[in-house]
């Protein structure tokens, strides 16, 4: 725990790439193999179970220290986070080891990870909870015991990516670090044998199972590239469901999300079309529901997710597709490294022999050559017609790399929908936002009985600067109207402009819509609240958007 | 009646009719100590410690004022005064105030905390005391300066090849780490100018600390690599830093306890150092002092108040002009 606190800590003292990297090199070069393969696994966010809950933790604390309940309820409202809360009020009493310089044994992370938590989360009565909790707390000081609540209460997060931890692995043992990707995709143990098998430098045969490490798009934003030339590039729609491979390779097929989550058993249909696939095949394309050969929105997916064990009514109601954007694997042999022209030949001959309706591959769209990017946009406006959320632009000379890279993939999202909304409620964040006002609840106006008042309809947590935050943080404190718990309301006089991806119909929400993924566009200051959008607007556009489901079955 | 009472003017002491750091201009001030928020300029005549006296005339110029002694008793009208160590920062002190048979102590600010730059707080019995309670909240716990010291001394180290910054108060805080750090090496430490006037006061009050120069006085072509540097929070995203390529940044304040508080700030790194008492260290001193009635002037007061009612005490607050930050957040 203690090389791991020392790494936490560095971590989460700078925000320079450089040196977060230089942290984990210092780290795994001295690191034990056992504790190393934990720390990978922590710190790319593949341990997240949750043992108790923050409740458990405070509760037991209260329990064994019978300290008064709203003198620790005062000391989280200023801190914002439970785990950090207890860290410091157990130092405070005295109760745990104190930053005195000095060197005190400490148990390894991974006897904390397979013994000593596990054994905590067993524990049902709660007094003996309690004095387990306590008796963990006193071996550790005050930084300590924040790392071991957050892996208790499965919320530990730190700033560094997955690349940045595989960037330091790769330096300390020489491998490269798209092979120790392509190891850690998919569910891993935190063995020896394992973290040994990440960093080996012999080129190791592929566990079968495994799908390769996804590569992915930049966001085109408003690029204006005078060169830019029609017959470079492959255009195909962007189609709003889950990006995953498929795996055929052996006897089995299975399916992986970009997740690394495998969803194999939770479509069984395509599961079925794909063992007609040659063995030594692996696919790149999106799944999603599609009906009389038609994508569906995403809600309808939705439906889909999370089911391991799928009815007979949810497969007719709900029938999936897959749309195949790519080939990376062919007669058993990784074809990455060959340019997308000649992949998408062989996707054609890969999926020759299948003949299944619920299987297309995404065509590819073609602007004549001399298009200009005025051409382009004008396709990307029809993106929604075509059932896709924008375009994909794939350069035909490129290999399917790692993660992404400038000039590789492209994609061109349309305009997010938006909408001008009020702002009406606030919370306080979690976390380093613990001490600011960032969770937002907007409202559109309603027209009822010749009354217009402020209806909610979506929450936004992002979008804004820092400086904005602040200055909004400082106003939500001087506008607040009333409290009640974590939330003020506020007075209705703050106009915001949201985006977000999707707009639908819902009787779960009292504005009668849902929308997905809505995000802070920009603070209108020149807008009166009366300026704002209503739930009438809001509807228009859920009609121009989505197509009635009635009026697609008739003709 | 009260023997101390809020006014518009500051806290007023009627029967020896003289003002307690008072916020605006008086006839006859009693200065605790000389950050800005405590001594303020414009009176009549000022009463502090010896120590005080060169910090208070480098702040407010000329004044009419009278240094005394720690512990030395002075009448000022129906009273008598004296003034006794408060361990906040140089000079600092508590004003007992004896009228008849009524004592009362005031503390302006006070830490216990073990202090190199100054002398350390004695604790002055009293039947009513009126206390700050800047971090009034139990999260507040200070490891000893030296600790800390050495975790900010370690960190300068680790960037052999950069310069290190470390953004404090500049009275108190900067000379407490210019002393603290003289544990742990002899190195000339470069400091901004608002930090240099007042650490040559505190060089020639005796106190040893680190040998310091204005960074200012240094080579346009010296690079700092490897330098520690002092300078106020002010200094921050300021064109000052453009003097320093690629440095690490910390600031030094008891608000780095919270983790949220020091991210807001944009210091990539926080020490935990505080002139100000902690949460068992408010706790121990008003229990100390013997006090039947205790005020709480600034700070988180209303956790505090709570606190000491629940243990019997007779709490009330002093509605003060002093900042609740106590130093900069
Ligand atoms: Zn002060």
């Amino acid at each position: 725990m203690k090389l791991f606190n020392e790494l936490f800590q560095q971590l989460d003292a700078t925000t320079s790439t450089l040196e977060k990297v230089d942290a984990l090199k210092k780290y795994f070069k001295r690191a034990p193999e056992h504790d190393a393969v934990w720390a990978v696994l922590i710190l790319t966010g593949r341990i997240q179970k949750k043992y108790l809950t923050s409740r458990n933790l405070r509760d037991s604390f209260l329990r064994t220290t019978g300290y008064p309940d709203w003198l620790f309820e005062e000391s989280y409202a200023h801190v914002g986070d439970t785990a950090e809360t207890l860290s410091l009020l157990l130092q405070s009493l005295e109760l745990v080891q104190q930053d005195d310089l000095q060197e005190r044994p400490s148990k390894p992370l991974h006897l904390w990870m397979e013994s000593e938590i596990p054994a905590l989360g067993k524990l049902k009565d709660e007094t003996a909870r309690a004095d387990k909790l306590m008796e963990l707390w006193r071996e550790l000081d005050a930084d300590q015991i924040f790392i071991l609540n957050k892996l208790i209460t499965g919320g530990f997060r730190v700033g560094v990516s997955e690349k940045l931890v595989i960037r330091a692995l790769s330096e300390v043992f020489g491998t490269a670090s798209d092979q120790i990707s392509h190891r850690l995709t998919g569910p891993q143990e935190a063995t020896v044998e394992n973290f040994r098998r990440w960093v080996s430098t012999e080129v190791s045969e592929l566990a079968v199972s495994q799908p390769y490490p996804f590569c992915l798009a930049y966001a085109w934003g408003d690029r204006k590239d005078e060169n830019w030339r029609p017959e470079e590039w492959a255009l195909e729609w962007k189609y709003d469901g889950i990006r995953s491979q498929v795996i055929r390779r052996e006897d089995h097929v299975w399916i992986w999300s970009r997740g690394e989550e495998e969803i194999t058993a939770t479509f069984p249909e395509l599961t079925q079309d794909f063992a007609g696939l040659e063995p030594g095949t692996v696919l790149d394309g999106e799944v999603v529901v599609l009906r009389d050969g038609l994508v569906q929105p995403f809600q309808d997916l939705q439906k889909r997710l999370g089911r391991k064990k799928v009815s007979a009514a949810t497969l007719k109601e709900q029938p999936a597709g897959f749309i195949a954007y790519d080939c990376l694997e062919w007669k058993g042999e990784d074809i990455r490294q060959r340019p997308f022209s000649e992949r998408r030949k062989i996707l054609g001959e890969a999926l020759a022999g299948l003949s299944s309706p619920r299987l297309q591959v995404s065509p590819i769209l073609s602007l004549p050559p001399g298009s200009t990017l005025d051409d382009l946009e004008s396709l990307r406006s029809q993106s929604r017609e075509n059932r896709a959320e924008g375009l994909m632009l794939k350069a035909w000379g490129s290999p399917y790399i790692v993660g992404r890279k400038i000039g590789y993939w492209w994609k061109h999202k349309v305009d997010p929908l938006t909408l001008d909304a009020v702002l009406i409620y606030a919370q306080a964040g979690t976390g380093r936002r613990a001490n600011l006002y960032t969770d937002y609840t907007f409202a559109l106006w309603k027209e009822e009985e010749g009354e217009r008042l402020l209806v909610p309809f979506a929450k936004a947590y992002s979008g804004l600067d820092q400086g904005e935050i602040d200055e909004l943080d400082s106003w939500i404190r001087r506008h607040t109207v009333e409290k009640f718990g974590p939330v003020r309301s506020l007075r209705p006089e703050q106009v915001f402009e949201l985006g977000f991806e999707g707009i639908s119909k819902s009787n779960r929400h009292k504005s009668g819509i849902a929308v997905r993924f809505p995000r802070i566009l920009r603070w209108r200051k020149d807008k009166k609240p009366a300026d704002a959008d209503s739930l009438g607007t809001a509807l228009q556009l859920l009609d121009s958007v989505a197509p009635a489901r009635e009026a697609e079955a008739s003709p | 009646m009260s023997l101390v009472r809020v006014t518009p003017d500051g806290l007023y002491c009627e029967a020896g009719d003289f003002y307690i750091d008072p916020w605006r201009p008086v006839k006859t001030a009693v200065i605790t100590h000389v950050h800005s928020d405590h001594a303020r300029v414009g009176s009549g005549f000022y009463y502090a410690t010896h120590g005080s006296v060169p910090l208070l005339q480098h702040r407010l110029g000329e004044i009419n004022c009278e240094g005394k002694n720690y512990g030395e008793k002075f009448k000022v009208g129906n009273t008598w005064v004296s003034l006794h160590s408060a361990g906040h920062i140089l000079g600092s002190a508590q004003v007992r105030i004896e009228h008849k048979e009524d004592v009362w102590v005031l503390s302006g600010d006070y830490k216990r905390t073990f202090d190199p730059s100054c002398e350390p707080f004695e604790v002055v019995p009293c039947d009513t005391f009126v206390s700050e309670a800047t971090f009034a909240l139990p999260i507040y716990k200070w490891q000893t300066g030296a600790v800390t010291a050495k975790h900010l001394y370690d960190w300068w180290q680790s960037e052999p090849e950069r310069p290190s910054i470390v953004f404090c108060y500049a009275l108190g805080k900067a000379q407490r780490i210019l002393a603290e750090l003289t544990a742990y090496t002899d190195r000339t430490v470069y400091v901004h100018g608002a930090v240099h006037n007042l650490t040559e006061i505190y060089r020639a009050q005796k106190i040893s600390m680190l040998p310091t120069r204005l960074v200012t006085d240094a080579h346009k072509d010296h690079d700092f690599k490897g330098d520690l540097i002092l300078a106020p929070p002010s200094g921050h995203r300021s064109p000052w830093m453009k003097r320093f390529k690629d440095p690490q940044t910390a600031f030094a304040s008891g608000w780095m306890q919270v983790r949220g508080a020091r991210r807001r700030k944009g210091y990539e790194k926080g020490f935990v150092l505080s002139d100000h008492a902690d949460w068992n260290e408010l706790n121990l001193t008003i229990t100390q002092t013997g006090a039947k009635t205790v005020y709480l002037t600034h700070g988180k007061t209303d956790v505090l108040e709570r606190y000491l009612k629940e243990k019997g005490l007779t709490v009330k607050l002093f509605e003060t002009d002093y900042e609740d930050s106590g130093e900069p957040t």
